[in-house]
């Protein structure tokens, strides 16, 4: 009895962090209808610089708390000049583009913790006077996480205050609603968006500051926060307070109870719920439909190649197969990472081109390729070929699981259906230490003794990654391909003649998720070695990347993407320890300067 | 107060306004009467900036106010009262009208929540009630009364008539008149003539786009043939 009141106590506490995070996300998507990948990147901050500040500060009440209040207030600062220099100049480009620019703020504040702070995990001062245990019915209990509870509670009060009481509350609730609206009604949008990032962005700082005394400060918090921080503002649904602190109270709950009834799958049970909830209730527990849409970029038909342009992809063919040979084996490893991009990015622009679909999670399939492969050499001494062989089905069969849900979803909901679906991936490879070595990973992951030389190597993954590219190619023109586009541009109509829209995205889900899995499986070998971050967060929005970077609706998109991107990668890889403050940077530019998608850059295909 | 000068305007590809000219004189009520579909609500929307006038000139009391941003243009006085009536369907009658206030303008008699109830009496047993739990008839004097609390100098009422019963139609009249005698300029769509009757001063008949018609209410109640080509249905 005192066990489970001791756990709920617990669950409050990170309910109240929880809650404070997503209060920020969720109002600030309410209003200016972003996404905010860089929400996490703040909270990070906040803990950064309290931990500067109370440690630089002499010890004591005041200089503690002064220190975690000045933080939160800095954070706020820094959300505010973010949303000046970046997202304001964004809001009508469509949301994927706006979400890439915020993922590329998360790059940035990366490199610049680093530079400031360095790698290593900081140890904040505890908060004095807090530093025990109290005694509740005979169990311990943190006092610092009272006086969390009680701080989670009074924000949470004073936000209902703010909202319920005050002008700018009204206005908020009022843009949430019909900002256009408000607009005409003569109130300066501009003034409101920076006011609600500024508010968002103190929350997420202060929740940052205030885990200093309970945990180390470290360049992990971003996404770990923020992956949670989705989850609580999808489960309660987009744009509601509300909807937030009772999803916060329930997901924060869930871990604390989760922790002693399921440790092994704790992560994987948040996600779970989410899944759940959304499946159940698509808007979340108190959301609304109208936060729905995601705007992909404009769609002309889609072509099959001019004669010219089939003459250049021919001779491009050509030169990939001639010029191995004459290339030294760094340059090899480089080729055969090129096909695999070009493979994984044509299997995304698979459901987001035709399929019209958008996918934040496609990792999760690259993923499961990579680990069905190394899963059997490791546990069952499986040859290679089979490993290959499997892979692509193994992936394929997740994509049914995961795309029965996802595909029933549009826009911003299954943007983080897929997100959660990718983590829930993620979260196993990370936790069952036992099958997949956690973060240690798989190693010995190699090839057949006639595959191990690089140049064998090159032209197998050129094989199976440019045959997969063109076997989807193929799939886009055929039945399948034409039921996706009509199922897309015109639902009503798809129906009316007699196209199941579900099974075709469900099979078009899967058939790309089989595909990512073979990339996959060709990466596992390559490199030797499996670890979680084959399906992490970042790997998707590589993914995304590549596809927005070619163009969704052109047919050499993805491969363009690809070859591009990977390309810049490896250049920035090579002349700066900064490389992902200057590939943010210059993703942020991308989608400043081509609002309108970036596949507006060149001609179309 | 209000000229319109050749305003086009899209919708994406669609030209749905070919160089609307149309002028509201200071303290007169003009109606734009058309069909379904003729660019009543679509001309509103290009003057308030709602949408974008692909060409052409609207000009408020003297500024070129074309190609302004909503919000600039309601700060210059005109306001505007959607077809739709766009009420925020979760804040209270009171929020709503709260969401519409500004800064009070020289030589008016500013607008107050309490001015509004006079205007509207049956808003003020309703002050806590959210707004999506009102009839179509109470949110249409909720709506207008939200843009008055911007102190405009020009009221844009887009079809106030639509979907309500003939007696609140009636005081939709007499609460137009009222703000005619206020000094207040207001430009009407209706379709609904026996409305456009009771409060107008002049009038103008759009059709695809275009205004076929203007001249004085008389002279368009006087003109059988006029009324016959252009708005019987
Ligand atoms: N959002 C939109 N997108 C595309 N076309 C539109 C849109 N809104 C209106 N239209 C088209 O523009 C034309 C003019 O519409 P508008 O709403 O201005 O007419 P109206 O005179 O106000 O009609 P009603 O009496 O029905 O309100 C119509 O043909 C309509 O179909
Ligand atoms: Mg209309």
């Amino acid at each position: 009895m005192t066990q489970i009141l001791v756990q709920s106590l617990s669950g409050l506490a990170s309910a109240a962090s929880l809650f404070l995070v997503a209060a920020g996300l969720t109002v600030i998507f309410g209003v200016t209808r972003i996404v905010n990948f860089a929400h996490g990147s703040l909270y990070m901050l906040g803990a950064y610089i309290a931990y500067s500040l109370v440690t630089w500060l002499p010890r004591g009440h005041f200089p503690f708390w002064g220190g975690v209040l000045a933080a939160a207030l800095a954070v706020g600062l820094i959300g505010v000049v973010v949303e000046v220099l970046v997202l304001r100049r964004i809001y009508k480009a469509p949301e994927l583009f706006q979400l890439l620019a915020t993922f590329g703020v998360v790059l940035v504040v990366q490199d610049v913790a680093l530079a400031v702070w360095g790698a290593q995990d900081l140890l904040g001062p505890r908060a004095p006077g807090l530093r025990g245990a109290v005694d509740v019915m005979g169990e311990r209990f943190p006092l610092y996480d009272l006086v969390l509870i009680a701080i989670g509670g009074a924000i949470l009060l004073l936000l209902w205050l703010l909202f319920q009481r005050s002008r700018f509350g009204v206005l908020v609730r009022a843009a949430t609603a019909d900002r256009e609206m408000l607009g005409a009604l003569g109130v300066n949008q501009r003034r409101l968006f920076t006011g609600v990032f500024f508010l968002g962005s103190a929350l997420a700082g202060l929740a940052g500051a205030l885990q200093l005394p309970r945990e180390s400060v470290n360049l992990h918090m971003d996404m770990a926060i923020i992956s949670e921080a989705f989850v609580v503002v999808v489960v309660g649904g987009l744009g509601s307070l509300p909807g937030a602190a009772l999803a916060a109270l329930l997901i924060g709950q869930m871990q604390a109870f989760g922790i002693v009834l399921f440790p092994r799958i704790t992560l994987v049970l948040v996600f779970l719920v989410m899944a759940v909830v959304l499946v159940l209730r698509p808007y979340g527990l108190m959301g609304r439909a109208n936060a729905a849409a995601i705007v992909l970029p404009p769609e002309p038909p889609l072509r099959a190649l001019s004669p010219k342009g089939r003459a250049v992809a021919l001779a491009a063919l050509l030169l990939a197969i001639a010029l191995p040979p004459f290339l030294g084996d760094y340059a090899l490893v480089v080729l055969s990472e090129l096909a695999i991009a070009v493979l994984f990015a044509a299997s995304l622009h698979f459901i987001m081109g035709p399929g019209g679909m958008a996918s934040f999670g496609h990792a999760a399939y690259f993923g499961a390729g990579a680990y069905a492969a190394a899963l059997l050499v490791k546990h069952f001494a499986a040859p290679m070929e089979l490993g290959l062989l499997a892979a692509p089905f193994a992936a394929g069969l997740l994509g049914l699981v995961f795309g029965w849900f996802c595909v029933r979803l549009s826009g911003v909901y299954a943007a983080m259906l897929t997100l959660a679906f990718a983590q829930i991936a993620w979260s196993t490879a990370f936790q069952w230490v036992e099958v997949t070595g956690g973060d240690n990973g798989i190693l010995g992951v190699w090839p057949s003794a006639w595959a191990v030389p690089k140049l064998a190597y090159a032209y197998l993954s050129l094989a199976l990654c440019l045959g997969g590219a063109l076997l989807l190619r193929r799939a886009i023109f055929a039945p399948l391909g034409y039921a996706m586009r009509a199922q897309r541009d015109s639902p009503l109509r798809a129906e009316a003649i007699g196209i199941d829209a579900f099974r075709v995205r469900w099979l078009a889900f899967a058939i790309a998720a089989g595909f990512a899995g073979l990339a996959g499986a060709v990466f596992a070998f390559g490199k030797g070695s499996v670890f979680p971050t084959a399906m992490a967060i970042p790997r998707s929005v590589d993914a995304l990347l590549m596809v927005l970077l070619g163009g969704v609706q052109t047919v050499m998109g993805p491969l363009i993407g690809a070859l591009a991107y990977t390309g810049l990668h490896e250049q920035l890889l090579r002349v700066t320890q900064f490389w992902r403050a200057a590939l943010g940077a210059i993703i942020i530019g991308l989608v400043l300067f081509f609002p309108r998608g970036l596949a507006g850059m060149g001609p179309r295909a | 107060m209000l000229h319109v000068e050749a305003l086009h305007a899209h919708y994406g590809r669609a030209h749905i306004l070919h160089g609307v000219t149309l002028t509201v004189h200071a303290g007169q009520v003009h109606v734009l009467l058309g069909r379904n579909g003729a660019g009543k609500s679509t001309t509103m929307k290009a003057i308030m900036g709602l949408v974008p006038p692909s060409a052409g000139r609207v000009e408020f009391l003297g500024q070129d106010i074309t190609g302004r941003e909503p919000f600039e243009i309601a700060r210059a006085g005109l306001g505007y009262v959607p077809e739709e009536r766009r009420i925020f369907a979760e804040l209270t009658v009171e929020e709503n009208l709260e969401t519409g206030r500004q800064k009070p303008r020289p030589g008016l008699r500013p607008w107050s929540v309490e001015r509004v109830y006079e205007l509207f009496p049956s808003l003020v047993a309703m002050r806590r009630r959210p707004g999506g739990r009102m009839s179509g008839g109470e949110q249409q004097m909720l709506t207008i009364g939200r843009s008055l609390m911007g102190n405009p100098q020009l009221i844009m009422l887009d079809e106030p008539s639509e979907g309500l019963a003939p007696v609140i139609v009636e005081r939709m009249a007499a609460a137009i008149r009222v703000l005619k005698a206020e000094g207040l300029s207001v430009l009407l769509s209706e379709q609904n003539l026996f409305l456009a009757q009771a409060v107008s001063d002049r009038a103008s008949i759009i059709e695809r786009g275009q205004i076929r018609w203007t001249g004085s209410m008389a002279a368009l109640m006087a003109d059988t043939a006029a009324r016959q080509a252009y708005l019987s249905v």
